[in-house]
């Protein structure tokens, strides 16, 4: 319905002004206009390889503003969408979420931002706005959640992500960027930096003094350090080998480190955590981790493993301990962690590299061969 | 374990001076049989209590059989007590004799951690079980299946006049063990819907916590034969089958909070899905082996998996006059005292409504 009203459009041509006019004002989201061109690399099949790729944006609608994309960030994620591991992808796919750029338009509804602003946008482009997980902040689990990359639009059609030169998206789920921050480094906090800061807010573990527990060191991990110093608590980062000993101390500023093979380590760190961050996305060991937690004491799982993880329910009955899980932050959230990051100066450590490394960057991603995230360099690289 | 060395060397009857019958366990049979031994004099403060009722825990089963390897024989078990002050010492000040009193899984803590100045003395890494414990003189502290107990006043509570005594004698364990995390949760709230899972001594008095709350209550259960006395005798709103997967599914993402009771091993990924978004699931019962963690639908949902272990005194106070306020007490079977070996026999199979209590006041004779 919606797309044979675009081709009358596109069919119409010059007098479609008047038209389109009378229809948008009943539909109060409609692009009051034709589809944009648009450019970016897609992968075209579960090999994961991106390519050049040319599409179409929506117009730019009453609520909507329009981004000229200049970094877009990589995040696991979408290295699992283009392989499609979790049997979801709907190739193509233009992949990112984690996008920073300038505004370049805005609809005549928009309140929040004006031409020539830094804007970001993370996982997600719309949601149902209707349930009571969206009214109460939480769009990041209403169940028609439309994800910026692969995802599907009300009208049916794709939607394509950062690594692109323009995107369209309603104001609603952009969030502005303080001036001052480094919009290379500020892309990876639209994904990993609220995923990790979300729960540490709504478990209390950004209170001066606590104890926070990070396992795994990556994009999400790494991050996790950081908001856990500015919040001015004590960090222990907990990783399988001593490797990231040195980086984790020195680079990132951890209080502490704690090799999790290492039995004597870990049993004199036992009930000395008032919380953990878990990033590992591989399956492991959470019930020696339970223990290192104190009484009402909480895991955090934000990393995805593919199939059950042990539990022994006694780690979480003796103390009253919590397992949860976290799934990035709502729009609200992700303004409030970015206006903090700009005080506090948090920003991701990134690696900027061109788009025609992105294929390079996912090899190297999946080994972990990253300090901590790629970046691309859309705006000055993109061809 | 030195003071255990030394404890052998003087017999359980003539280790403290006023004299005690009870019930006991001897060995990892199990089986118990009548003991003689002996209590403390009441000290300063201190509330001697003489044992009218005393419920049967399924974790007194565990020990007695030392499945979780930490018996230390002979056992006296019993951490669900009822009954009258005798005796009180000179600085007690909730209590005189005659009052009505219950003791719960504790009998001391360190008053000094962070567990303690919070009220949680149950997760004191000091605390002092009602048995098989060791006390702050060293000896081995001996439960409920016995003739009179003198405990400190702190872990003492006031037992409701309007309450039955027998019937409320299991709120001392499985009454705080669901109301703690039904209250930490908010799992407390009218209009909310909770899940229980496992239909016995626990999950039972969870229902009738839940519908006092004015929740909406489902009871999840293995068995279809529990149905008609969850719904008509316990007033549950609802019955879920979870080995059926239509009736699993229909009732995925409806409910506020699950508390589950089931300590045998069993599959968890189909009752999270039962939450709502960000809805937690509170362990209670204790699995001895490793259960399946699904980290989808907690990460997906930003949904919780906690645990929870009885309560501190403060909230088992206040649990008991909730209790005694909306007359809430436990489904019982009353027993004799010689009749408790075949009680544990049929616990172990889950062949109880939903808790025994032994009558001790009437029927524990000595050894």
């Amino acid at each position: 319905m919606q797309s044979e009203r675009e081709e009358r459009e596109r069919e119409i041509g010059g007098k479609s002004f008047g038209w389109v006019a009378r229809m948008s004002t009943s539909i109060s989201t409609s692009s009051a206009g034709k589809e944009r061109k648009a450019f970016g690399w897609a992968a075209r099949d579960a090999d994961g390889v991106l390519s050049p790729f040319s599409f179409h944006v929506r117009a730019n609608g009453e609520e909507d503003i329009t981004l000229k994309i200049l970094y877009c960030g990589i995040c696991h994620t979408d290295l699992h969408i283009i392989k499609n591991d979790w049997g979801n992808a709907s190739y193509p796919v233009v992949p990112g979420h984690e996008i920073t750029g300038i505004v370049t338009e805005v609809g005549q509804n928009v309140q929040k931002f004006k031409i020539g602003d830094k804007a970001g946008v993370g996982y997600m482009v719309g949601s149902c706005n209707d349930c009571g997980n969206c009214k109460e902040g939480y769009e990041n689990y209403c169940p028609k959640v439309i994800q910026t990359s692969n995802g599907v639009q009300q009208d049916g059609k794709a939607t394509y992500g950062g690594f692109a030169d323009i995107l369209v998206v309603n104001e609603a789920f952009a969030v502005n960027l303080p001036e001052n921050m480094p919009l290379d480094k500020t892309g990876p906090l639209l994904c990993a930096g609220v995923t990790v800061y979300t729960p540490l807010r709504r478990f209390g573990l950004n209170e001066p003094g606590k104890h926070l527990g990070v396992v795994g060191l990556g994009g999400l991990g790494h991050l996790a350090v950081k908001f856990g110093k500015a919040f001015g608590l004590k960090v222990t980062v907990i990783s399988t080998s001593s490797s990231k000993k040195k980086e984790a101390i020195e680079r990132l500023g951890a209080d502490s480190f704690l090799v999790s093979s290492d039995n004597d380590q870990m049993k004199a760190a036992m009930g000395s955590l008032d919380g953990i961050i878990d990033t590992v996305s591989a399956h492991h060991a959470i019930t020696p981790l339970i223990l290192l937690l104190k009484t009402y004491g909480k895991l955090v799982l934000v990393g995805g493993p593919n199939k059950p993880l042990e539990l022994m329910a006694y780690s979480v009955i003796q103390g009253g301990k919590i397992v949860a899980g976290s799934l990035i932050g709502g729009i609200r959230d992700t303004q409030e962690m970015v206006n903090f990051a700009a005080e506090h100066n948090v920003a991701a450590d990134v690696e900027v590299v061109p788009m025609d490394y992105a294929n390079a960057a996912f090899e190297r991603l999946a080994k972990g061969d990253v300090r901590y995230r790629f970046v691309i360099d859309v705006a000055n690289t993109l061809t | 374990m030195a003071e255990i060395e030394n404890r052998k060397k003087v017999s359980p009857e003539e280790e403290h001076p006023r004299k005690a019958v009870g019930l006991a366990a001897k060995d990892s049979s199990g089986v118990l049989s009548p003991f003689n031994f002996s209590r403390r004099n009441n000290g300063d403060n201190d509330v001697t209590i003489k044992i009218l009722y005393c419920g049967i825990c399924h974790t007194d089963l565990h020990v007695i059989r030392n499945e979780w390897k930490n018996a230390i024989y002979p056992v006296v078990p019993g951490h669900e007590i009822v009954g009258v002050v005798t005796e009180i010492g000179s600085n007690v000040q909730k209590f005189k004799v005659g009052d009505k009193a219950g003791v719960g899984c504790l009998v001391g803590s360190c008053h000094s951690c962070g567990g303690c100045e919070n009220d949680l003395e149950n997760y004191c890494s000091k605390m002092i079980l009602t048995y098989n414990s060791i006390d702050i003189d060293g000896t081995i502290t001996y439960g409920g299946y016995s003739d009179l107990i003198v405990v400190r006043e702190h872990f003492v509570v006031k037992f409701p006049e309007s309450l039955a005594m027998d019937k409320g004698a299991p709120l001392l364990c499985a009454g705080i063990t669901v109301y703690n995390p039904m209250k930490t949760f908010s799992l407390d709230e009218p209009g909310k819907h909770l899940g229980v899972v496992g239909l016995g001594g626990l999950g039972h008095v969870a229902v009738k916590f839940g519908k006092a709350f004015g929740m909406k209550v489902t009871v999840i259960s293995t068995s279809l034969n529990k149905k008609d006395e969850a719904i008509k005798t316990l007033g549950a709103d609802a019955f879920i089958v979870s080995s059926d997967p239509q009736q699993m599914q229909a009732a995925m993402g409806t409910m506020d909070g699950i508390i589950n009771t089931v300590s045998a091993k069993h599959d968890i990924v189909s009752l999270i899905f039962l939450l709502k978004i960000q809805g937690k699931m509170i362990m209670v019962g204790v699995p001895d082996r490793p259960l399946e963690l699904p980290t989808f639908p907690l990460i997906m949902g930003g949904r919780i998996l906690a645990g929870s272990s009885i309560g501190g005194l403060k909230q088992t106070q206040e649990m008991i006059d909730f209790a005694g306020k909306h007359n809430i007490t436990a489904d019982i079977e009353l027993i004799k005292a010689d009749y408790v070996n075949e009680a544990l026999n049929r616990l172990a199979k889950g062949d109880v409504r939903y808790r025994f209590v032994i009558d001790v006041g009437n029927t524990l004779t000595p050894a």
